[in-house]
C-alpha cells in the first residue's frame, strides 16, 4: 500500500480552526451550566445550582416529556412507513415511480417555516387543529423523506439476489423480510431512525406554529425562556440534551458501523 | 423425484423474445447444461424454473406437477447464484441451516444435517465463520451446501463457477460433479463456458436467441453438430463450403472453391438449394498432416486428402496449432507433438481425414 500523503501544517491549522469553530461554543455553554454566576461572570466557580433549579422547573420538564414522547413516536412511525416506502421503490414496480421519488424532495428543499405555515392553515381548515397530534403529523411528514432516502441507499447497496436466495430456500416473503432484508439494511434503518428522532426532537418551527397555549416542546419552551430572560438553567438543560444525544449516538454506532458492514 | 418437463415455454420482454417455445425433458438425477451466449435465453429459462420469471406461455412441470402458479418458496428447489448470495449477517452454519429453520426443523436434526452438509462439501469446522472470512471457492461450497440441505427436487446452478479463477474452477467442476452424483439430484446448469458444460453435463442444450438449437449428450453435439452455430459454440471448428458434385452410394462428393473434392458420409441435401452450395464442418483434431507425395490410403474407408500450404503455426508444447490454406479457406489443424517436428510456414502439405468427420450442416 502506498504511504498516505502527509497533511501540511496549514491543513492541520485549518482543521483546528474548524473544530474550534464547531465545538468551542458548546464547550463554553456546558462550562457555564456549572458556573455559579447567573451573568456569565468569571472567575469560574463550580456549582450545581442551575441543575437544582432545573429540577424544580415543572414547565421545562413537561416540555421535555412532550419532546421525548413526540420524538419517540415520530421515530417509530416515520421509520416504519419510510422503510416500507423505500422497499416498495427498490423492489417493486410502482406506478409513477419517478414522479413519487421527485415528490420526496420538496419537504427537504422548501423552508420549514413555509411548510409550517401551510400546515397550520391546512390543519385549521381540516379541523385537525393544533396540539401534539398535529405536531406528530407534521414531524412525520418532515422526517419521512430522509428515512426513505437513507434506507433506499442501503437497499441499493445489495442486490435482489439475497432475497431470491431466501425464496429458493423456502422462506415466505415475510420470513425473507425479517430474517434477510431487515438485518442487512439494519444500519440504514438505524441511521434513518436517528434522523427521524433528531428532526422531531430538534423541531422548532412547526412545533412553535402548532403548539396551543400550555402544550409545548422543549425547543419551543427554551425559546420562550430565552425571550423572557436568559438563565443558565437553559445551559443546564442543553448540557443534559447534549450528553444524552451523544450517549445515544455512541450506543447506536457501537452496534452498527455506519456505511459499511 | 426430480423429473423436470419444460413444454412450449415462451417469454417476451417488449420486442425481445427471451424464450421461444422451448421444450426440454430432464430425467431424474440428470445433470443438464444450458449453454449459450449471453442473452440467448438460458438464464431466463433457469429463472422461470426458479419462479422469478413468469413465462407468457407453456408449462413447467416438476415431478408431473405444474409449478407455473406456485411461488418460489414452495417449489422445493435449490439454487446456487453466480455471486453465491450468501447471507452476510449469518455464520456459515446459519447460512446452511436457513432452509431448515424457515421450515421449523428441530435443533438437533438441523445441527446434524448441517454438519453432514459441511462434511459433504469438505468444510467441517467452518460453521462458525462469517461468509466474508472465506475464500471464493469456500463460499461457493457453502452456497452449494445451503442449496442442498433441504434435499430439494431440483438444483439450479446459475454460472456457479464464473467468479473463480481457472485452476480453482477446474477443481470445483470435479467436486461439483462428484457431489451431484453422490446426492443424485436433478441439476440444471447455466453457463456460457463450453468446457464447463462438457465437463459437467450428461446432456446439453445449446441456446440461441431464445431457441434451443440442439440438445443431446455432449459428445453427440460435439461430433455431430447440426448447425454452424452449434459447431462453433462447442469447441473450435472449420467450415468448408462447396457444391455437391456426386453421390456414390453412401459417399457424397463436394467440390471446393479451389477445385479439390472432399467426401462425406452424411447425406447431401436432396434437390437444389437456393444457393446450391453446402457447408461442411471438420474439427481441427480430425486432420492428419502429411509431407511429400500424396499418401496412399488404399483401404475401404473413404478418406479425404487435400493439398494445402502451412500459413502459420502456434507452438503449444503438447500440441501444435497450424493454420493451413486449403480449399479456398484457412483451416485450423491441431497436431499432437509426437515427433517434435515443426512445419514452417510455406510448407506444402497433404491434409487427410476420415470422411465420417465431414459433417454436413443444415444451414
Amino acid at each position: 500500500m502506498p504511504a498516505a500523503p502527509r497533511i501540511s501544517a496549514f491543513g492541520y491549522g485549518y482543521l483546528a480552526a474548524l473544530l474550534v469553530f464547531i465545538y468551542l461554543p458548546i464547550v463554553i455553554m456546558m462550562a457555564m451550566a456549572f458556573n455559579e454566576s447567573s451573568n456569565y461572570e468569571l472567575p469560574f466557580r463550580f456549582s450545581l445550582i442551575w441543575f437544582e433549579q432545573l429540577a424544580g422547573n415543572e414547565v421545562l420538564w413537561r416540555a421535555g416529556r412532550n419532546s421525548m414522547l413526540l420524538a419517540a413516536v415520530n421515530t417509530v412511525v416515520a421509520t416504519v412507513i419510510g422503510t416500507m416506502a423505500a422497499l416498495a421503490f427498490a423492489r417493486y414496480k410502482v406506478r409513477g415511480h419517478a414522479f413519487l421519488q421527485v415528490l420526496l424532495v420538496p419537504p427537504m428543499a422548501v423552508p420549514w417555516l413555509i411548510l409550517a405555515t401551510s400546515m397550520l392553515i391546512f390543519f385549521y381548515y381540516t379541523g385537525i387543529g393544533r396540539g401534539l397530534h398535529a405536531m406528530l403529523l407534521a414531524h412525520v411528514a418532515l422526517s419521512l423523506p430522509y428515512v426513505v432516502i437513507v434506507v433506499g441507499a442501503r437497499l441499493q447497496s445489495f442486490g435482489v439476489d439475497l432475497e431470491e436466495a431466501a425464496a429458493t430456500l423456502g422462506a415466505t416473503p415475510l420470513q425473507t423480510f425479517f430474517r434477510v432484508t431487515l438485518p442487512v439494511i439494519a444500519p440504514g434503518v438505524a441511521a434513518a431512525a436517528l434522523f427521524a428522532f433528531g428532526i422531531s426532537f430538534d423541531q422548532f418551527v412547526t412545533s412553535y406554529f402548532l403548539s396551543p397555549p400550555g402544550v409545548t416542546t422543549l425547543p419551543v419552551e427554551i425559546y420562550a425562556s430565552i425571550r423572557k430572560g436568559f438563565t443558565p438553567e437553559i445551559n443546564a438543560i442543553s448540557t443534559l440534551i447534549i450528553v444524552l444525544s451523544m450517549a445515544l449516538l455512541l450506543l447506536v454506532s457501537r452496534f452498527y458501523r455506519f456505511g459499511g458492514r | 423425484m426430480g423429473h423436470v418437463e419444460i413444454s412450449g415455454v415462451s417469454k417476451r420482454y417488449g420486442d425481445v423474445t427471451a424464450l421461444d417455445n422451448v421444450s426440454l425433458s430432464l430425467e431424474n438425477g440428470e445433470f443438464f447444461g444450458l449453454l449459450g451466449p449471453s442473452g440467448s435465453g438460458k438464464t431466463t429459462l433457469l429463472r422461470s424454473i426458479a419462479g422469478f420469471v413468469h413465462p407468457d406461455a407453456g408449462r413447467i412441470l416438476i415431478d408431473d406437477e405444474d409449478v407455473s402458479r406456485i411461488p418460489t418458496h414452495r417449489r422445493d428447489i435449490g439454487m446456487v447464484f453466480q455471486n453465491y448470495a450468501l447471507f452476510p449477517h449469518m455464520s456459515v452454519f446459519e447460512n446452511i441451516a436457513f432452509a431448515l429453520s424457515v421450515r421449523r426443523h428441530g435443533k438437533a436434526e438441523t445441527a446434524e444435517r448441517v454438519e453432514a452438509m459441511l462434511r459433504l462439501v469438505q468444510l467441517t469446522g467452518y460453521g462458525g465463520r462469517r461468509p466474508d472470512q472465506l475464500s471464493g471457492g469456500q463460499q461457493q461450497r457453502v452456497a452449494l451446501a445451503r442449496a442442498l440441505v433441504s434435499r430439494p427436487r431440483v438444483l439450479l446452478l446459475d454460472e456457479p463457477l464464473g467468479a473463480l479463477d481457472k485452476a480453482l474452477r477446474q477443481q470445483m467442476q470435479v467436486e461439483l460433479r462428484q457431489i451431484q452424483q453422490e446426492v443424485g439430484i436433478t441439476t440444471i446448469l447455466v453457463t456460457h463456458d463450453q468446457e464447463e458444460a462438457l465437463t459437467l453435463s450428461d446432456r446439453i442444450a445449446i441456446f440461441r436467441e431464445g431457441e434451443v438449437v440442439q440438445s443431446g449428450a455432449p459428445d453427440r453435439i460435439y461430433e455431430r453438430p447440426r448447425t454452424a452455430f452449434a459447431a462453433e459454440f462447442l469447441g473450435a471448428t472449420n467450415f468448408l463450403t462447396g457444391v455437391p458434385s456426386a453421390q456414390e452410394g453412401a459417399v457424397g462428393r463436394i467440390a471446393l472453391a479451389d477445385g479439390q473434392t472432399i467426401a462425406t458420409l452424411d447425406p447431401l441435401p436432396a434437390g437444389p438449394r437456393s444457393s446450391g452450395s453446402v457447408t461442411v464442418t471438420v474439427r481441427p483434431e480430425k486432420f492428419s498432416i502429411h509431407l511429400g507425395a500424396r499418401p496412399d490410403f488404399g483401404g475401404a474407408t473413404p478418406v479425404n486428402c487435400i493439398r494445402g500450404t502451412i500459413a502459420r503455426q502456434i507452438y503449444l508444447g503438447a500440441s501444435i496449432t497450424y493454420g493451413v490454406s486449403a480449399g479456398g479457406v484457412e483451416l485450423v489443424v491441431f497436431e499432437q507433438n509426437r515427433e517434435a517436428v515443426l512445419h514452417p510456414p510455406g510448407t506444402e502439405v497433404w491434409l487427410s481425414w476420415n470422411a465420417a468427420h465431414s459433417i454436413v450442416l443444415e444451414d
